[in-house]
Formats: C-alpha cells, sequence, structure tokens
C-alpha cells in the first residue's frame, strides 16, 4: 500500500513535470508568435495598397464606441482618487495637495493603463473573437488562396487604429480623470476652483504626460497585436474562438501591467 | 523574374500539378506520408478518403497555404514548396479555390465577395470588375444577388458564390474541397453539374477532394484514394468501381466492415496525446 502510494506520488509529480515543460514551451511560442506577428505588422504596413477606409472604419470602433467606456471609467477613477488622497491628506492639514495627487496618478499610471485595459477587455477581445471566426471558417484561408496577405489585409487598419486611438483615448482619460477629482475637491472637500486649478499646474510637469503618453502608445501596440494574434491562431469551432478571446484578454491585461512597471523603472531611473 | 520561368517551365511538362514524396505531419500526428500523385493539364482528379485522412491538407499544399516537411508540390513544372510569399502569390492567381464552408467574407457584399481579388488589386476600373462579378454569378446559376450579404444566403447559394469567386480570375486549376458535402442531393447534384461544366467551358484543371461517391463518379476523370497519408489507388472512375483492392472496395460501397478500421486512428491519436 505504501509503495503503491509512493509509486502513484512519482507518477503524479513526472505528469506535473511534463505538464509544466509542456506550457512553458507553449509560453516561449506564443511571445515568439507574438514578436514575429509584430514584425509582420511594421512590414505590411508599408506594403501597398493600404486599407485607409477600413483603418477608419477601425478607429471609429476602437476609438470612438470606446469613449463611454473610458469616460466612465476615468472620471470615478478621478473622483476616487480624491476622495482617498484627501482622507490622508486631511490629517496634515495639507486638503490643497488634492490636485497633486489626483494629476500626477492620472496621468502617469492610471489614465494609460485604465484606458488599455478597457479597451483590452472591449476591443482586444473582439478582434480576437473576430479574426479567430474568420480563422475556424476558413476566411483566413480564402484570403491567402486570393493572393490577399492577411496581416496586410486584417491586422495592419487594426494595429494602426488601436496605436492612434489608445493615444487619443488616454488624452481623454487624463482629462476627463482631472476633471473628476475637480469635482470633488469643489464639491465635497471645499476646496476652491483656483486652488485646485494653482496646484495642478505647479505640480503637473509636460514629462508627466509624455510618459503617460508613451505608456499608452505601446499599450495600443499590445491590445492589438495580442488580440490578432491569437486571433490567427484559433482552432476548432466556437469554443476554440472562445478560448483564444480569453487567452488574448488575460495575455494583453497581463503585458499592460508588466509594462507599465517596466516603464514607470525607466522612467524612474533615467530621470 | 519568376513569370519567365514558369512560362519555360509550362513548355516541358505535361502536368498541371504533381506531388512527390510529400510529407505533412502537425506536431506528432503523420497526415501526408509518401504522398505522390500527377494531375494532367485539363483533367479532373478526384481524391476520395475518409474525413479527416489529409484530403484538404493537400489542397492548402496546393495553394502553398500549408509548406509540407518533406517532398516536392510541383506546379507547371515550378517547385512552390520554396517560394517566397510574393512568388506564391502569383501562383495563387492562377488557382482558384472553393472552400469546404465556402468562406465567403461576411464583412462583404456578395459582389464584393466574388471580385475580391480584382478589386485588391485594383488593376481593372470598377465598372468593369462588377461587369465581370455579374458574368460569374450567372455562371453559377445566381444572377442579380452581387448586393445581398453572405448572410442571407442558403448553403447550396454560398457554395455556388464561393465557386464564382473561385473563378472570377478565370484560373487555369480550381480545387474544390467536398464541394457536395452538407447539400441536399439536388443540389449536390447541380454542384456536380456545374464542375463538369466548368471542365468543359474553362477547360481547365480541377482537384476535387470528396467522400461523396456520386459525385467522384460524376465529375471524376480520374479517382485517386487516400489512405494511411498515402495514394493507394489511382484510375478511372469505371477502373475504381471494378477494383478488387479490398481497401477501396470497402470505402466505395461504404461498408463499415473490413480492412478499414478506426484502430490506427486511434493509435495515431494516443501517440499525439503523450
Amino acid at each position: 500500500m505504501l509503495q503503491f502510494s509512493m509509486r502513484k506520488k512519482v507518477f503524479f509529480f513526472f505528469n506535473w513535470l511534463i505538464d509544466l515543460g509542456a506550457k512553458s514551451l507553449d509560453l516561449l511560442k506564443n511571445i515568439g508568435g507574438i514578436f514575429i506577428l509584430f514584425m509582420q505588422v511594421i512590414r505590411a504596413t508599408f506594403a501597398r495598397p493600404f486599407r485607409v477606409r477600413e483603418m477608419i472604419h477601425q478607429m471609429n470602433l476602437v476609438g470612438v464606441k470606446s469613449f463611454p467606456l473610458v469616460f466612465l471609467t476615468a472620471i470615478f477613477t478621478g473622483m476616487v482618487l480624491a476622495l482617498q488622497s484627501a482622507y490622508q491628506l486631511k490629517k496634515f492639514s495639507a486638503l490643497q495637495f488634492t490636485a497633486d495627487l489626483v494629476s500626477l496618478s492620472i496621468t502617469r499610471e492610471l489614465g494609460p493603463v485604465l484606458t488599455a485595459m478597457v479597451v483590452a477587455g472591449r476591443v482586444g477581445a473582439g478582434m480576437t473573437a473576430e479574426l479567430g471566426t474568420m480563422k475556424v471558417t476558413e476566411q483566413i484561408d480564402a484570403l491567402r488562396s486570393l493572393a490577399t496577405d492577411p496581416v496586410r489585409y486584417l491586422a495592419v487598419p487594426r494595429v494602426m487604429a488601436c496605436f492612434f486611438m489608445m493615444f487619443i483615448l488616454t488624452v481623454y482619460a487624463d482629462f476627463i480623470g482631472i476633471a473628476g477629482g475637480y469635482v470633488v475637491s469643489i464639491f465635497k472637500l471645499g476646496l476652491s476652483s483656483d486652488q485646485y486649478l494653482n496646484r495642478l499646474f505647479i505640480a503637473l510637469y509636460p514629462k508627466d504626460v509624455f510618459t503617460g503618453l508613451i505608456k499608452a502608445f505601446s499599450f495600443g501596440l499590445v491590445v492589438s497585436i495580442v488580440g490578432c494574434y491569437y486571433g490567427f491562431q484559433a482552432k476548432g469551432g466556437a469554443e476554440g474562438v472562445g478560448r483564444a478571446t480569453t487567452l488574448s484578454v488575460v495575455t494583453s491585461l497581463i503585458t499592460i501591467i508588466a509594462l507599465d512597471c517596466f516603464f514607470t523603472a525607466l522612467f524612474f531611473f533615467a530621470g | 523574374m519568376p513569370n519567365h520561368s514558369l512560362v519555360e517551365a509550362k513548355a516541358t511538362t505535361s502536368y498541371a500539378i504533381e506531388a512527390v514524396n510529400l510529407s505533412k505531419y502537425f506536431g506528432d500526428l503523420v497526415v501526408l506520408d509518401g504522398f505522390n500523385v500527377q494531375i494532367k493539364r485539363g483533367e479532373t482528379m478526384v481524391i476520395i478518403g475518409r474525413s479527416g485522412v489529409g484530403k484538404s491538407v493537400f489542397l492548402k499544399l496546393i495553394m502553398g497555404i500549408l509548406k509540407p516537411n518533406s517532398g516536392d508540390m510541383i506546379m507547371d513544372g515550378v517547385k512552390i514548396n520554396t517560394l517566397q510569399d510574393d512568388e506564391l502569390n502569383m501562383i495563387r492567381r492562377k488557382v482558384g479555390m472553393l472552400f469546404q464552408g465556402a468562406a465567403l467574407f461576411d464583412s462583404l457584399t456578395v459582389g464584393e465577395n466574388v471580385g475580391f481579388s480584382l478589386l485588391e488589386s485594383k488593376s481593372v476600373p470598377y465598372g468593369e470588375i462588377m461587369q465581370k462579378v455579374r458574368e460569374k454569378l450567372k455562371v453559377v446559376g445566381l444572377a442579380g444577388i452581387e448586393n445581398l450579404d453572405p448572410s442571407e444566403l442558403s448553403g447550396g447559394m454560398r457554395k455556388r458564390v464561393g465557386l464564382a469567386r473561385a473563378i472570377c480570375n478565370d484560373p487555369e486549376i480550381i480545387l474544390y474541397d467536398e464541394p457536395t458535402t452538407g447539400l441536399d442531393p439536388i443540389m449536390a447534384d447541380a454542384i456536380n453539374e456545374l464542375i463538369v461544366k466548368m471542365k468543359q467551358k474553362l477547360n481547365v484543371t480541377a482537384v476535387v477532394v470528396t467522400h461523396d461517391m456520386t459525385s467522384a463518379y460524376k465529375v471524376g476523370d480520374r479517382i485517386a484514394m487516400l489512405y494511411d497519408g498515402k495514394i493507394i489507388a489511382v484510375g478511372t472512375p469505371d477502373e475504381i468501381k471494378s477494383t478488387k483492392d479490398p481497401i477501396v472496395r470497402q470505402f466505395i460501397t461504404g461498408s463499415a466492415l473490413g480492412p478499414i478500421t478506426d484502430k490506427s486512428r486511434y493509435l495515431i491519436n494516443s501517440e499525439a496525446s503523450h
């Protein structure tokens, strides 16, 4: 009996090891695949014909249609930030610094990151589902058979749209978040409009905004390339498309947070 | 440059498509292994075999959508498995493919689907393209539907639109992936008629992949049976009908009893999962 359970443990251990190996290989394969797609997109961006109308259509889907969601996320985040910082600052009678905290947190971190997360959930998932469905119904193969590069035809307009619209959405999110903080500060914390705006202009440097916007560009690339990659990889019918969509969103979210950490560290140490 | 080599090669070979010792694996799963077939110019070759034996994979190898692990895929004397995408696209313009589920682009109208490659290449004025689209839709018996969406079509109509798209470029080779699967017998026969008509009217080389024997006998000049990764028999429909080969006999008569069992497939699958 003892021997049996030992054997069972060894068996499970080896199975676990095999599983770990397979998962690691899978991870490396996906990272490699995402980078290859990234290079292909860069190359295909300069190939003719460039689909301007499709890009504008995608910009509408990615940008304009995401605006309400980004608006709500940003305004509530700004309000919460104002309330939370006031809670701390009141202890030091430093309530007027609420504007500093809100504006810096929003422009440097939360504006780009939360916008990217909202877009990853709304747009990245949609891209994977759409391209994944095209893949499993052989429409991607059909494109190839009609002498059309699917990367140029499908991925380039989506990546371009996401790249630029993430930037614009983040600018919106910065404004709206700071406005949310303003509303709470004026109506709830008893600060005057002048106090808030003065502190805002003193505290906020162009660098804070720019570093946030650099993040936004890179998040735009991440969401769209990961979204397209998992779409192109989908297989096995509706279930496969569902799995690809989940993987796409999870990968995007983790990459966004990791990249955010990387950029923040880079800007911190680079001064 | 590739154009030149294509023209030269044409004179030296009478085969439109030649597969030499093709092998294709997906992971540990062996799909094609030592696959050989020669398809003459202007003939209709039907490839029969059970579902999942790699018939569609062969068509995708012809299109260059998949690359073989070893062996050569030769079209008009040109080895296509070593070509780059730009050169492959030149070859693909001479080939039309009808996909199993038609694979119509659902974001485009029927007309845009049919004229897709012309609209993309922008080499022909729009009016002329639409003229051609209407003409091809008429060939498949669906005149006047160019403004519909693919989602509004029935299965048989989708296949015929897919065929119109495949022939829009006036290809020299047409590949049919299970053209009659999932259609009612009358619609299936209409598709068979179309395949025969294409051959007579356009004098194209055709490769039809199917497991529908009625269709195979009707459209095929020759029939080849794919089993266990290889072509195990090739012959005219009459030769195939009267074959003594027990494997082919079992398939064409559609019997569950015989040398073909599910055992080999299970073995492959269980090896693949380890």
